[in-house]
């Protein structure tokens, strides 16, 4: 086995029986690296100098002993929306192309605090707006699975980094799909917990009533160890919640038999591919097998999701990207004729066009006369949609589907129609405006491209979304596929 | 509904940004499209529904009124395009 297929738990074992150092671990992460991402373009910057000094630090703790952090030593990534002292952060825009954060993200402390090695930043849709990565104002991130596809978006570089075995874990954020999809998309795990359980503290705001940060790794236990790195309330995030974090590594012991789980007809709507429905089908046979049940049941509100979430993660943002005006940070246009001029000027020449199509449809739904008929029926749409959550939740444990409804297409083929991207969530969506934790796990592969399976849970059940995604894992290999990436 | 370029034009000055005559014209062929798709909404019967702002149930957070140790002044304007005396600094805004 190479050392990128084993799992956190192999990599402590090894590190604990000195047949590894950390310092190998973190070359071998940078090799990985070199060799592929001049193809993968999953890494906007690299922390060499850092991690190399970090991976010294941790081999000499683990030769004189102490107690060791929960991600010892693990080579990880993070998207470039979370902000990190002395390394540029750039949220894959220009305008913060020269931006050298003052402070460290609350995620970054507690990874500190983990003791993982940060690797570097990772490539992503600018401001985690899309589903692509291909509004990189950088450079697109590419599928390892194909080169020719897209690895999703917005977490598309974090994802596709897990993917290519450069890292073994990453964080991403997830709006309205941003973690799950990537994840899907490439074939590996990933975890958007409930809203407000992981600090928003130093991540970079796009809608911030629907951003949370979450692990992208390749198996559900890595997820588990990093989820319990970075969970918890900060003072520092009002909206952080103040509950008692559970023990998720004891959480996936156990079995999923009378687990009761809902499967909302909606999700294998028009545009599911049947390939897709296919494996979404297999899955749940496996689930039945380990004694759960499941039944067809309806979120009504599903069809008006996007829509709504188009509004109002829009209007968030438009209010959220106010900030970046040429005064404090980033881009300043030259020679401005007034303040006026500097503001639209240094936006203009700093922002993309998506960016920009967001914060003008965003404007105008929170514009004078438009508010009511756009905004607020977007928040009353909202709230139907969690309700059709709450009702099947009281019958169900969890909900599964898929988490997309196709596997990854093509870089070029939609990014000229913003709404057949938009559509891409159908699946992803209605579960943020809920703000509700959801997992994307591989289940197969459909024409050699991989395919996730979405298992959604109860505000703060993380413990039962990872049992299930666990149990799911433990009774199948999907996870173990890699990419040939040759 | 449908926007015009002089819409296009009066929410990219509420949106401080400064569109080409090729943004604009591309703007107001999609945001078209989007707020058509948009008028899905208007199918949903909303009376009496109360908008959702935020999922989780909060209140106001408040703290002790106490001062706490900020941002050395060098760190604060580390990223500054222009900067003066500790101070960010812009163009006249009294003319």
């Amino acid at each position: 086995m190479s050392l990128f297929d084993m799992r956190l738990s192999e990599i402590h074992n090894r590190l604990a029986n000195k047949e590894l150092s950390v310092s190998e671990l973190t070359e071998a992460s940078f090799r990985r690296i070199a060799d592929t991402d001049h193809k993968v373009g999953a890494f906007l910057a690299l922390n060499e100098d850092g991690a190399r000094k970090q991976a010294a630090e941790l081999d000499a703790q683990l030769a004189s002993g102490g107690e060791r952090g929960l991600l010892f030593g693990l080579p990880g990534g993070l998207k470039d929306n979370m902000v990190t002292e002395g390394l540029r952060t750039t949220c894959g825009s220009r305008f913060l192309e020269n931006y050298d954060p003052i402070y460290d993200a609350t995620v970054v402390q507690k990874l500190r605090k983990a003791q993982s090695v940060t690797i570097g930043k990772n490539n992503m849709d600018e401001f985690a707006m899309g589903g692509s990565n291909e509004n990189s104002a950088y450079r697109p991130a590419r599928n390892p699975w194909n080169l020719e596809r897209v690895p999703g978006g917005s977490s598309g570089g974090s994802a596709a980094a897990v993917a290519a075995g450069q890292v073994y874990f990453s964080l991403g954020s997830d709006t309205g799909g941003s973690i799950r999809q990537p994840a899907a998309y490439c074939g590996v795990v990933g975890l958007k917990p409930t809203y407000g359980l992981v600090s928003r503290f130093g991540l970079v705001a796009f809608a911030s009533s629907l951003d949370q940060i979450g692990p992208i790794t390749k198996n559900v236990e890595d997820t588990a160890y990093v989820l319990q790195a970075i969970a918890g309330h900060d003072e520092r995030d009002s909206t952080s919640a103040d509950v008692n974090i559970p023990d998720y590594l004891s959480a996936l012991n156990g079995d999923v038999k009378g687990l009761r789980i809902g499967v909302p007809k909606e999700y294998f709507g028009e545009g599911i591919d049947p390939q897709v429905k296919e494996k979404v089908l297999e899955a749940l046979k496996v689930f039945e097998s380990m004694g759960a049940v499941w039944e067809e049941v309806s979120l009504p509100h599903t069809d008006y999701a996007v829509a709504a979430y188009y509004l109002l993660a829009s209007s968030e943002a438009s209010s959220n990207l106010a900030r970046f005006d040429g005064v404090r940070y980033g881009v300043r246009a030259e020679n401005p004729a007034n303040l006026l001029d500097l503001y639209r000027r240094s936006r203009s020449e700093g922002f993309g066009a998506e960016v920009k199509r967001r914060i003008m449809l965003g404007t105008y739904a929170l514009s004078s006369g438009y508010y009511d008929a756009y905004y607020k029926k977007a928040q009353q749409a909202r709230t139907l949609i969690k309700r059709d959550f709450d009702q099947v939740f009281e019958q169900f444990d969890l909900i599964i589907g898929p988490t997309a409804p196709t596997t990854a297409f093509k870089l070029g083929e939609q990014i000229n129609d913003p709404l057949t991207m938009y559509l891409n969530d159908i699946c992803t969506i209605p579960v943020s405006l809920a703000g509700l934790p959801a997992i994307s796990v591989p289940c197969g592969l459909a024409d050699g491209m991989p395919v996730g399976l979405q298992i959604i849970g109860k505000p703060f059940d993380e413990p039962a979304v990872l049992r299930a995604a666990h149990a799911y894992e433990s009774h199948t290999e999907h996870h173990n596929s890699r990419p040939a990436l040759s | 509904m449908t926007i015009n370029l002089k819409d296009v034009e009066h929410v990219a000055n509420l949106a401080r940004l400064e569109l080409t005559e090729t943004e604009k014209e591309q703007f107001a062929g999609q945001l078209n499209a989007i707020l058509k798709y948009a008028e899905k909404l208007n199918e949903l019967d909303t009376d009496g529904i109360e908008p959702t702002s935020h999922v989780m149930p909060m209140a106001n957070v408040m703290r002790e009124d106490q001062v706490r140790p900020s941002w050395p002044i060098e760190k604060v304007l580390r990223n500054a395009p222009d900067e003066e005396n500790g101070q960010f600094k812009v163009p006249a805004v009294l003319e």
